[in-house]
């Protein structure tokens, strides 16, 4: 079935993203990661902002905010991973964990502790994907990301309260 | 058929506008900046109903002089149509993204089915999404995308 290729697609691709952002020496040093964190972040973000609008297929079932995170959780992950995240938590003061623990663009680089440091590379186009996504449907948030153990990861949305 | 078909942004301004016969244009511009209220009441008044699915489309909008207006809702309430001779009906649809997109119909030749008028917005909904969807726009510029221009066109016109 064509469509299963769909997300080996997506991890070539993005792989190859994350090289093009650090490469040509801009990747040196702290400020070289930074800039290259920055420009794939914004990279997501323009993404999910189109990605917001594809994939809501109807209604404006989104009541509350619990109700679009757990959205992000389902459909947006489901869309562009081809799974779900395995957890959800929060502490209802707009503070969001979605916790991955087999996520696809790690589980191709180790198990473990190796690579730890070179990771956040990997995690921030979606950091990106996330906050685009919510900012299209009405909520501003700050996303990061932390990993403690290939290929577990967890992404916390922050939302902005005006 | 479609007089004029207005894409507005999240913050209420018009992200593209076009309106059949040009000369009316701005009285067009003001009926549908009018509807906006009606819009924004419309989609609050969604919201503290509890409903599980809420709809996208919002129906026929408000009546002023001599415009004909009736609600249809998702809950069934009955709509008051008058008929009055050239009459021009408003119709409403909010995405996701709250972005609205307001239509206005002339229906002195024949009367728009609900349906066909759903069908329009859904046309239209989808060319936005791939107006949304192409790296070369920003978000929150106005639309130039000439494959929105034809599709709004074949709307303007079919429906003669």
């Amino acid at each position: 079935m064509p469509a299963m290729a769909d997300e080996t697609l997506f991890q070539l691709l993005h792989t190859q993203v994350v090289a093009a952002a650090y490469g040509a020496g801009r990747g040196s040093g702290d400020e070289g990661l930074r800039a290259g964190l920055t420009v794939l972040e914004g990279m997501g973000f323009r993404v999910g902002q189109g990605l917001a609008e594809r994939l809501p297929q109807g209604a404006l079932a989104f009541r509350e905010e619990l109700d679009t995170i757990k959205f992000l959780c389902r459909d947006l992950w489901g869309a562009v991973f081809g799974k779900q995240t395995d957890n959800l938590r929060t502490n209802h003061q707009g503070t969001y964990i979605l916790q991955d623990n087999n996520f696809p663009f790690l589980t191709q680089m180790a198990w473990g502790q190796q690579y730890l440091e070179e990771a956040p590379k990997f995690l921030a186009f979606t950091c990106g994907l996330l906050r685009g996504t919510l900012s299209s449907l009405g909520i501003e948030s700050s996303v990061t990301a932390s990993v403690t153990s290939l290929p577990a990861c967890k992404f916390q949305v922050v939302i902005q309260k005006a | 058929m479609a007089v004029c078909i207005a894409v507005i942004a999240k913050e209420n301004y018009p992200l593209y506008i076009r309106s059949i016969p040009a000369e009316q244009e701005l009285k067009f511009h003001y009926t549908v900046h009018t509807s906006l209220d009606v819009v924004d009441e419309k989609v609050s008044a969604m919201g503290k109903a509890l409903v599980d699915q809420r709809e996208l489309y919002l129906g026929l909008l408000y009546p002023t002089e001599d415009y004909k207006v009736s609600l249809l809702s998702r809950l069934g309430i009955p709509c008051v149509k008058s008929m009055f001779p050239n009459q021009l009906h408003r119709y409403g649809y909010v995405t996701n993204s709250k972005v609205k997109f307001v239509m206005v119909v002339d229906s002195s030749n024949t009367a728009l089915r609900d349906n066909e008028i759903r069908s329009m917005f859904r046309k239209l909904h989808n060319s936005y999404t791939d107006v949304m969807c192409n790296p070369f726009y920003n978000p929150g510029d106005r639309i130039h995308s000439r494959a929105f221009d034809n599709m709004v066109t074949s709307m303007m016109v079919q429906v003669c």
